[in-house]
């Protein structure tokens, strides 16, 4: 699915927090999203899928302006797996994932052998079927994230977005999420801190105070340069002797290495 | 567990309707001891024989005063009382559904002292010059009351936590106003009966309260299951819910109107009656869990059930005298209250 934003912007109490936002996402793409703490990721990403009110410019998916879908046609479109959502409910994580198929069920309908079957695969995918019965009180940070995830999975969407989704996981998860992006077969979103996954996306773009200032492919993008204008690092590339991969090593502009 | 046999919501369709059936049976057991059991003691035979003779026109030859208590008096209180405790269960669901608080109820967010205002208003002060009934009265209060209280969580921050300190200080304030309105302006015989209404009474209740309380829990039951699914998804906050493709403005409005009118009518009826709307959810959903497509019936019947038994019980436990159902209701919720409160403190 393709996403379009229009002059996106979105104030709060007259200060500009996100401003006149250009992007052309394009289907199947893995765009990236990476950009100082507080330089407006987040909020870009709710108001890309619609959640913020009083949004300035417009969005478009595959053309037609989100403003004017229902709510549940845009969450049968898109999924948003969110920085930090908790609940104080006693919902075991299979349940939590279930709440993914709700764009999909009228109010009474139950649930079909095809909404299970969509469950299992989600909890599976995030390697958290073991855990389905666990309730949500009782599971770690991490699990946390990945049931999050699954429950993004079920929704089944055509463009996912996914706010900072290596957060909390150990690095063999990190790597499966990645893994698993990369196969999904659907345009995605994600805003990164790690530059190095950044790498990993087809293109990038880079947030600083509520502005999209540069978009491209990583190697154009994350230039030393720009690394060190915006977020204050200094960096250089090294090259993996084994595949030829490239990796940015980071340091402290101060410590002139 | 084998993931098949782990589904949480398929389940075959036998159950759920046995399961249907197996409640309504105990609600109408429920509503039978409400009826045989008081001051004046019926047999089930004889019971029988007035619902016939009433019901299908029967025919049975029966004393005209036990008809009298039977059809006129203990039938309707009784399913004033499984309307009201199903009522007030509903609300809280929902309550504690949208507030994202397990303290949330309509007694505590000022709904329930609201109402009261208003009734109060209209019976001593003669608000609305005898235009206005005491439910209208009552709803408006509840309405008021709700706004007000919104209002101030709102302009506290909009937390779940806000919403709860906000309605705990509109409770206040209405509370403080009828008693207000009751010192200025009633005398001592009106201000004692005042007083034990507000407690929660169900000593007056005639048919026309039983067709203004039954359809209102009707309309919330249908209203609640209509956007069950909705309840779910705010598990997560309403942002998580609008991602999930509820329309969270509508929703909120609908089932708090909803809840408004509910409340505002069983107050109108009874009292305010606390600790049903509050303790009667989490019993629900210790039984059957979480999701509300199967919450909101069991907690539905629960508070039926309860309500009829606390009614009994305000009957029964002194003789020749009644005393306020919501003192009832608190003495049974209180405790109720209580275990909640530490059993979500091991929780986090
Ligand atoms: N609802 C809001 N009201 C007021 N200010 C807000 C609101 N949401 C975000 N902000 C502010 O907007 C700025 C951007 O926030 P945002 O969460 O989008 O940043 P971010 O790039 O996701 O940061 P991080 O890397 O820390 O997640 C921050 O300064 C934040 O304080
Ligand atoms: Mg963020």
């Amino acid at each position: 699915m393709r996403i379009e934003t229009f002059s996106l912007g979105w104030s709060s109490r007259g200060r500009r927090i996100v401003e006149d936002v250009e992007l052309r996402i394009r289907p199947g793409e893995t765009f990236g999203l990476i950009g100082p703490n507080g330089s407006g990721k987040s909020t870009l990403l709710r108001l890309m899928a619609g959640l913020l009110p009083r949004a300035q410019g417009r969005v478009e998916l595959d053309g037609r302006p989100l403003a004017t879908l229902p709510r549940g046609e845009i969450a049968r479109r898109i999924a948003l797996v969110a920085q930090a959502a908790d609940t104080a409910e006693r919902l075991n994580a299979r349940e939590a994932v279930e709440l993914g198929r709700t764009p999909w069920l009228s109010p009474f309908a139950p649930f079909s052998a095809m909404d299970e079957a969509i469950v299992s695969d989600a909890l599976e995918a995030v390697d958290m079927t073991h855990m389905a019965e666990r309730s949500w009180s009782t599971l770690s940070g991490g699990e946390r994230q990945r049931i999050h995830i699954a429950r993004a999975l079920a929704q089944r969407p055509r463009l996912l977005m996914l706010d900072e989704p290596t957060n909390h996981l150990d690095i063999q998860h990190q790597l499966a999420l990645l893994r698993l992006i990369a196969g999904l077969d659907v345009t995605v979103v994600i805003a990164l801190h790690d530059l190095n996954q950044a790498m990993r996306c087809d293109r990038i773009g880079i947030m600083d105070g509520g502005r999209l200032i540069s978009c491209g492919p990583p190697a154009e993008v994350l230039t030393p340069e720009r690394l060190s204008a915006i977020f204050r690092v200094g960096a250089r590339a090294l090259t993996d002797p084994v595949d030829g991969t490239q990796q940015l090593r980071f340091h402290c502009l101060e410590d002139h290495l | 567990m084998s993931l098949g046999s782990a589904p949480t919501l398929v389940r075959p369709i036998r159950p759920v309707l046995s399961r249907g059936m197996l409640g309504i049976l105990v609600l109408m057991l429920a509503v039978l001891a409400g009826i045989v059991i008081g001051e004046t003691p019926l047999s089930l035979g004889q019971v029988g024989r007035v619902l016939a003779n009433s019901l299908w026109g029967a025919g049975y030859a029966v004393d005209p005063v036990d008809a009298g208590i039977i059809w006129s008096y203990r039938l309707p209180r009784t399913l004033v009382a499984a309307a009201c405790g199903a009522g007030l269960a509903l609300a809280g669901v929902v309550l504690q559904a949208l507030v994202r608080n397990a303290l949330a109820d309509p007694y505590l967010l000022g709904v329930s002292a609201g109402a009261s205002t208003g009734a109060v208003a209209v019976t001593i002060l003669g608000l609305g010059g005898g235009a206005i009934g005491i439910s209208s009265g009552a709803f408006m209060g509840a309405v008021l009351a709700f706004a007000l209280v919104a209002l101030l969580a709102r302009a506290a921050g909009g937390s779940p936590a806000h919403m709860v300190l906000a309605g705990i200080a509109g409770s206040q304030l209405f509370n403080a106003l009828t008693s207000f309105f009751i010192a200025k302006s009633a005398n001592a015989e009106q201000a004692r009966g005042i007083i034990f209404w507000l407690l929660g009474n169900l000593s007056g209740v005639r048919w026309p309260d039983v067709w203004l309380a039954v359809p209102a829990t009707a309309l919330g039951l249908v209203i609640c299951f209509r956007y069950a699914r909705a309840l779910d998804a705010f598990a997560f906050g309403t942002d998580a819910a609008r991602a999930l493709g509820v329309p969270v403005r509508w929703v909120q409005f609908v089932l708090i109107g909803m809840v408004t009118l509910m409340t505002a009518v069983m107050v109108s009826i009874v009292g305010a009656i606390g600790f049903v709307g509050l303790v009667i959810p989490h019993a629900a959903r210790f039984i059957v869990g979480v999701r509300h497509l199967r919450l909101i019936p069991t907690a539905a019947l629960t508070g039926a059930v309860f309500m009829i038994l606390a009614d009994i019980a305000s009957r029964m436990i002194i003789p020749g005298q009644v005393v306020p159902i919501g003192v009832v209701t608190a003495l049974v919720g209180a405790p109720g209250f209580a275990l909640i409160l530490i059993r979500n403190r091991r929780e986090s």
